[in-house]
């Protein structure tokens, strides 16, 4: 019998689902054994009944349930109760889904506040924000802050090779995580434990390396001075490729696969890596959320008290 | 008294949004409307941070054309700084861009669009998906899995990400292309070459011929369209003038700075999206034949250039203009455009990876924070970008707008849905078959 799997899309881009798609050959493996009931990207499986006169949501039973993106409206948080109900396995994939993501980083501003400012830009004619659309919950909420997650695969968006090797240990009847390991423990680049100079730089030039030589005879970009969060960031992104994804692009990590673990500090730890090789922080500009770009939901980033 | 169906979600597209038709006592349809019902905020979140960074955040707002939002920005941001990028440079970012929508392209038409057509538009909504494809056509089906994954890997292995990438940056490119690289992507650049030859191929004999009667009265709705062309009129994705085309096919040229004086975004209380609009040419009203909307997209691009920049696109453009004039207004036919604007990518990418220009070393140009303003505006596969930032003197953003690619389409997609639903719906009668071929209108728009 294959096993019967969902997926739904919230607060999110559509980015982890292409990396879905990108697994490419291992998908279509895997096909055998799985069977998709529900997943809007790819299936035409519809809420309210094939003709759209049913009036509750109606999901379909599943053994794994799939869903990426934060909470943000009230729909998104009914959808994922429901979801929760029908499935055995919850799968949270990717950053927005596990830390809230990029759009967490709205938790900095008010609801009302965010809305009145997104209606009243230079081109938009003078209205008040929608109100008949499924409203915005107060903040954007991590989908373990609404209901219980089994399989967390972070990353914004997880590495193909992640997302198989999750369903892979789900089809044996196993959990899976990825190892409490730091992007600079899966990084080849040349390490001397202090800095070639005294500031962090922006990304406002390039690192210095030779193009023709491999990521492994290249100097550490935080070493070289640039902002790379690659000791406070969860491995996962490399793959089987040789490097880190965007060191391999030769710039530094932000850090989208979140903390190393659950209840890390990243904010504190990257100030002590830094300063542990004689770097001073004080040239970072937006140090807040810079270093919650991706973990805003979990209350790490809120509003401000006004001045 | 009459009813209301709720299609929910709208399927095999990029976002989320739902259909609600409404039925009079007659079974007739009074009224019908698609609503996208998401919102994350990125024109208020993206303030207070660093003007360089934005090219890395504003990538997420799509995971289908990441790359597009990441180039519009990184242009933007250029213009905040004062820097040209030098010209190796500006060839990666624009290879990146031809390339990254290679597999995009396929994405659209083999996965979320062609099911229908291969499938059949009445099939079981259990097969009517790729999954059925692979299943009923598999050497089909894995020819087009193997063309998406080689896209996939070649931007990778060159640009370390190919979802959400980093390394366009503001004054240039991360890293310049070695010669071994560059022998490795032309191969596969002239793999995929063959494979969008073939793909239009394949339409033209086998897919459009098949559903004239569908194409020219479903969905279709007569607008203006906006796009970006080069200096000379031709298609253009990177770099460029935009041009807005009237339904009668006159137009106008602008520069990105002058966008404010031509579109206006209009605000619907059913819908989290916008509604841009033309606001030079009248009063925005969501009706048939309101002079003020247009369309973006492969199609709103086919219909504003004068030519199209490669040889085997234009000898496409020619027969397509042949058959259907220019504007052609049939909605369906977007997937056709889709696939001449697959074929020009494909091209542009080999002659660019051809240029000895490409694997020069300097490949940025140093930036410094600065005040001021810029307007980045690049093509996306779902239509026009544009990316408008003010930064203080530390660089840090103190204003955003953002207009990207699929809310230009917010109300001309609303007037095809009402229009399809008119022409499909009477009586009372209707199936999943027929509410499908509502949706395959929305899916010619996205993405
Ligand atoms: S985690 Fe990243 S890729 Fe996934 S939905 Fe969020 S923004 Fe998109
Ligand atoms: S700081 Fe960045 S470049 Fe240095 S080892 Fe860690 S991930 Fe690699
Ligand atoms: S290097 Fe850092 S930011 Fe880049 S993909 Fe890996 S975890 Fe994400």
């Amino acid at each position: 019998m294959p096993v019967k799997v969902l997926e739904e899309w919230f607060n999110a881009c559509s980015g982890c689902e292409i990396s879905i798609l990108n697994m490419g050959d291992a998908l279509v493996e895997m096909l055998s054994e799985l069977e998709f009931v529900h997943i809007p990207v790819l299936m035409d499986h519809k809420y309210y009944g094939q003709t759209g006169e049913g009036s509750q949501v109606e999901i379909p039973e599943a053994d794994i349930a799939i869903v990426s993106g934060g909470i943000r409206n009230e729909e998104h948080k009914e959808l994922l109760e429901e979801i929760r109900k029908k499935c055995k396995t919850l799968i949270a994939l990717g950053s927005c889904a596990t830390n809230g993501g990029i759009p967490a980083l709205a938790n900095m501003w008010t609801k009302d506040e965010a809305l009145k400012n997104i209606y009243s830009t230079i081109t938009t004619d003078s209205a008040s924000p929608p109100d008949r659309v499924p409203a915005w919950l107060d903040r954007v909420f991590a989908v373990d802050e609404i209901v219980k997650v089994d399989i967390y695969i972070p990353g914004c968006p997880p590495h193909p090779k992640n997302i198989a090797d999750a369903l892979t240990a789900v089809l044996k009847g196993e959990s899976w995580s990825l190892p409490e390991r730091s992007v600079c423990d899966t990084c080849p680049t040349i390490r001397e434990k202090k800095a070639s100079s005294g500031t962090i730089k922006r990304s406002l030039e390039n690192a210095d390396f030779d193009p023709e030589k491999p990521i492994d005879q290249m100097r550490c970009l935080m070493e070289q001075g640039f902002i790379c969060l690659g000791p406070v960031t969860r491995a996962g992104c490399r793959g089987d490729s040789d490097a880190p994804r965007c060191i391999k692009a030769r710039i530094g990590c932000r850090g989208c696969f979140g903390p190393i673990r659950k209840g890390a500090r990243p904010m504190v730890d990257m100030m002590g890596a830094w300063s542990s090789i004689g770097l001073n922080a004080q040239a970072v500009p937006d140090r807040r959320a810079l270093l919650n770009r991706f973990i805003g939901a979990h209350n790490n980033l809120r509003p401000l008290p006004k001045r | 008294m009459g009813k209301t169906l709720t299609i929910q979600p709208v399927t095999r597209i990029e976002g989320h949004a739902k259909v609600l038709i409404e039925l009079d006592d007659n079974g007739n349809v009074a009224d019908a409307k698609m609503a996208i019902v998401a919102l994350r905020g990125f024109e208020q979140f993206c303030i207070g941070r660093a003007a360089d960074e934005m090219p890395r955040i504003v990538n997420r707002i799509c995971g289908i054309c990441p790359w597009s939002h990441h180039l519009a920005s990184n242009k933007a941001v250029d213009k905040v700084y004062g820097v040209t990028p030098p010209p190796a440079g500006e060839k990666l970012r624009r290879l990146m861009q031809h390339l990254s929508w290679i597999p995009d392209k396929i994405l659209h038409f083999y996965f979320l669009a062609a099911p229908d057509f291969i499938m059949g538009p009445d099939a079981d909504p259990s097969v009517r998906n790729v999954l059925g494809v692979l299943k009923s056509n598999p050497d089909l089906g894995m020819k087009v899995v193997k063309m998406r994954q080689l896209g996939s890997m070649l931007i990778e292995n060159f640009a370390g990400k190919v979802i959400h990438p980093a390394a366009g940056v503001p004054g240039g490119f991360s890293k310049p292309m070695t010669e071994a690289e560059r022998e490795e992507l032309l191969k596969g650049a002239e793999e995929l070459l063959e494979f969008a030859k073939f793909s239009i191929d394949l339409a033209k004999k086998d897919i459009f011929p098949k559903y004239m009667d569908l194409i020219e009265n479903v969905g279709v709705i007569k607008t203006g369209f906006i796009g970006t062309v080069s200096e000379d009129g031709s298609w253009e994705i990177y770099d460029g003038k935009l041009r807005m085309m009237k339904a009668d096919g006159s137009y106008e040229d602008f520069s990105y700075e002058q966008y404010t004086d031509y579109i206006a975004e209009h605000v619907e209380p059913w819908a989290y999206v916008k509604f841009p609009y033309a606001k030079r040419w009248g009063e925005f009203a969501l009706e048939f034949d309101n002079p003020t909307i247009y369309r973006s997209n492969c199609l709103a691009r086919i219909n504003v250039c004068d030519k199209m920049p490669t040889p085997l696109a234009q000898a496409e453009l020619e027969e397509f203009r042949e058959k259907f004039g220019r504007p052609c207004q049939y909605t369906i036919l977007y997937n056709y455009a889709r696939l001449i604007e697959l074929l020009c990518n494909a091209e542009s990418a080999v002659a660019l990876l051809k240029d000895p220009e490409i694997t020069d070393r300097n490949v940025r140009t140093k930036v410094e924070p600065q005040a001021g303003r810029g307007v980045g505006c690049v093509e996306s596969l779902q239509g026009t970008l544009i990316h408008d930032y003010e930064a203080d003197q530390n660089g840090l953003i103190t204003r955003v707008n953002l207009i990207v690619g699929s809310t230009h389409n917010a109300a001309p997609m609303n007037l095809s849905v009402k229009q399809a639903a008119q022409a499909l719906i009477q009586g009372g009668n209707y199936d999943q078959g027929l509410l499908n071929k509502i949706e395959i209108v929305i899916r010619a728009y996205n993405p």
